[in-house]
């Protein structure tokens, strides 16, 4: 990890300092352990803060959305496919952006790793090569890296950037072994009574703080439906039908633009399972339309796309 | 004000008395979360924790909160009818709210409760049924900067009996009136408890490392800091999401709406946050927090120069670390609070 972080802050570096980009946009050791943050390097000394770990969870696609000026940009896989995302839906100029491509090892579920030790505090997480080693107060332990994935990497199926002006490291495989469908599945076989219980289940925690959205690249509309107040579309209680509208709504938005990044999830400070609502949406999208979001610069997203032999059968 | 002890193996006994008129409240293990549960027993609750990942202030200003209901039904000669909602009906108790919490709600008291025009009646009620029991943290997070502004892990402010876990035996300190009537039925506290909590206390402060300088903060006029070159940075990578003010114990901005269905309807308070756009709309349009710096820079500013010059020089933060520990970009308060002070 250290050795690609290093060849980050070099091309970043680099960047800056020949003025290709006024910008790198990278991320940066938190101060808190397994808390990376996105960070904007202006100039080259500033490019030696950035870093490279198993805990770079933030979507770094949203903050190249209504940004000036050239930029660079550290994407895994799919930090690049939403990027493709924003060129197809014209928020930027391809020209307007440098990609600096990494290969993603699978980022690390902070939350997995802290519920090895239920209130306890860790105060330092060590990377090694397939390792972390995890410090507390009073307690210290090895823990394999693979085993504590986030559940979006675990059924990533593109690691490897689709678009990149430069290449940190080597390609390397493009999946972990998931696979979707079957986050997917469960919904699938519970009849409509059943879904909405296990969707209040899953939203019960949530105190809508719109971070799950504030941390989306899809979610860049100048005033979200939520936040409408000529006329108010969404209740702005604490009841299920409230909460739940915003989520369902939020959901079916992302419909055909998600690409199972897991920035929601990771943002989310209640550790709600938002994969939950996008798994079946985003499989459904693949089954009915044959189409992955982001994966290739020109490709036209099904949902702002009608062709006469598209799958009609919902229609009653 | 007695001190008092309480057996390691009483603890249950003292909760049954505690629960015969009064609710018992306490942080419990929830789905792998450390959160605030009804408890009867000992077991229930926790006893070694760091802090539970919401603030208790939804006991006191809940997050959805109805404040009452209304009915105009036409050609009726009462013509509108507004009807209160009823208060809380029985007293509660919080067991093992942290220092840090209880002094939030003090400080949250000042914002609610200010003179007779300005008197919450709904924060009112809920603050007086309830007694706090604290529990001194003998362990402080690395998160935790408590005393840095103006609280302690062993703090007294606000709490009506401060449990101090002695290892056998918590030493129990009433602290208020109500405090004194829950341990009255307690053993005295022998000569050297009060000694050995003294040195946990001072234990206890030294593991706190770091925190926030406010000299500089509390010498420089709000516009100097206003103004100042370091909010650009600070809210680069902010989302502009509620987490922050949403765990923070002392944040209390609300939003009221009607919500009406047919002739009849409710007032309700909704917990809201200077992070998002909408809460300082105007009608007009203008919006005097336009952008993103704008809200940023108000929750900081807020917390660390306009309480603090409003309300007699108290911070309106309590040092608990939950906004470190939550946010979704890292955004460290300390570090936001050593820049202005720098």
């Amino acid at each position: 990890m250290e050795a690609i972080a290093q060849k980050i802050r070099e091309a970043a570096k680099r960047l800056l300092s020949e003025g290709k980009v006024d910008v790198v946009i990278g991320y940066a050791k938190g101060s808190v352990p397994m808390r990376e943050y996105p960070y904007f390097a202006y100039t080259p000394e500033e490019a030696e803060n950035l870093t490279w770990t198993s805990f770079c969870c933030n979507n770094l696609a949203l903050y190249t959305i209504r940004r000036p000026g050239r930029m660079a940009v550290v994407a895994q896989g799919c930090v690049s496919r939403n990027l493709v995302n924003l060129i197809n839906e014209n928020q930027f100029k391809r020209e307007d952006l440098y990609v600096i491509g990494v290969n993603s090892p699978g980022m690390v579920d902070r939350r997995k790793v802290q519920a090895l030790f239920p209130g306890k505090t860790i105060t330092e997480v060590i990377e090694e090569p397939e390792h972390l080693l995890v410090k507390g107060q009073g307690f210290e332990q090895r823990i394999e890296r693979k085993k504590f994935l986030r559940s979006n990497c675990l059924t990533c199926v593109q690691r490897n950037p689709v678009i990149s002006d430069e290449m940190i490291g080597e390609k390397g495989p493009e999946g972990h072994g998931g696979n979707i469908d079957n986050v997917a599945a469960p919904w699938e076989k519970l009849i409509p009574a059943e879904r909405w219980a296990e969707l209040q289940e899953t939203l019960k925690d949530c105190i809508r703080c719109y971070a799950c959205r504030d941390a989306c690249p899809l979610c860049y509309c100048h005033v979200c439906f939520v936040d409408e107040a000529q006329p108010q579309w969404c209740g702005k209680t604490q009841d299920e039908a409230d909460v739940a509208t915003f989520h369902i709504l939020r959901a079916f938005h992302c419909a055909g633009r998600c690409t199972d990044c897991g920035a929601c999830e990771s943002a989310c400070p209640q550790g709600i399972k938002m994969r939950r609502l996008t798994s079946k949406i985003e499989k459904d999208i693949r089954e009915l339309y044959g189409y992955r979001p982001g994966m290739e610069i020109g490709a036209t997203p099904p949902m702002s796309l009608f062709r006469p032999n598209d799958p009609q059968d919902f229609i009653k | 004000m007695s001190q008092k002890i309480l057996a390691k193996d009483k603890v249950d006994a003292f909760l049954q008395g505690l629960c015969r008129d009064q609710d018992l409240f306490a942080p419990v293990m929830k789905d792998g979360k450390v959160g605030w549960g009804p408890v009867a027993t000992a077991a229930e609750a926790l006893w070694e924790f760091s802090n539970t990942e919401m603030s208790p202030k939804d006991f006191f200003f809940p997050q959805t909160e109805c404040m009452m209901r209304f009915k105009n039904v036409q050609g009726d000669p009462q013509g509108m009818i507004m009807q209160a909602e009823a208060p809380l009906s029985r007293p509660r108790v919080l067991l093992n709210i942290r220092p840090c919490d209880a002094k939030a709600f003090q400080v949250l008291d000042l914002i609610f409760v200010q003179d007779e025009m300005t008197n919450d009646l709904y924060w009112r009620d809920k603050r007086e049924k309830t007694a706090l029991i604290g529990l001194a943290c003998n362990d402080p997070c690395p998160t935790c900067f408590c005393t840095t502004v103006g609280s302690n892990p062993h703090g007294e402010t606000g709490l009506d009996v401060l449990l101090v876990d002695l290892g056998d035996h918590f030493l129990a300190k009433a602290l208020t009136e109500k405090g004194e009537a829950l341990v009255k039925d307690l053993p005295a506290a022998a000569a050297g408890d009060e000694g050995q909590a003294a040195e946990l206390k001072k234990a206890a402060e030294a593991k706190i490392k770091g925190g926030v300088a406010m000299d500089k903060v509390n010498a420089r006029e709000v516009m100097e800091l206003y103004d100042a070159p370091l909010w650009d940075r600070v809210m680069e990578s902010c989302l502009n999401c509620g987490t922050c003010t949403f765990c923070c114990p002392t944040c209390h901005c609300f939003d009221i709406q009607d919500e009406t269905q047919g002739e009849a309807g409710r007032r309700v308070r909704n917990w809201d946050y200077c992070m998002s756009w909408l809460f300082t709309m105007h009608g007009t349009g203008h919006n005097p927090r336009g952008t993103k710096k704008d809200r940023v820079r108000q929750r900081f500013m807020h917390k660390f120069k306009y309480i603090p010059v409003k309300r007699g020089g108290e911070i309106g933060c309590v040092g608990c670390g939950r906004c470190v520990q939550l946010c979704p970009v890292n955004i460290d308060v300390r570090k936001v609070v050593n820049d202005m002070n720098a």
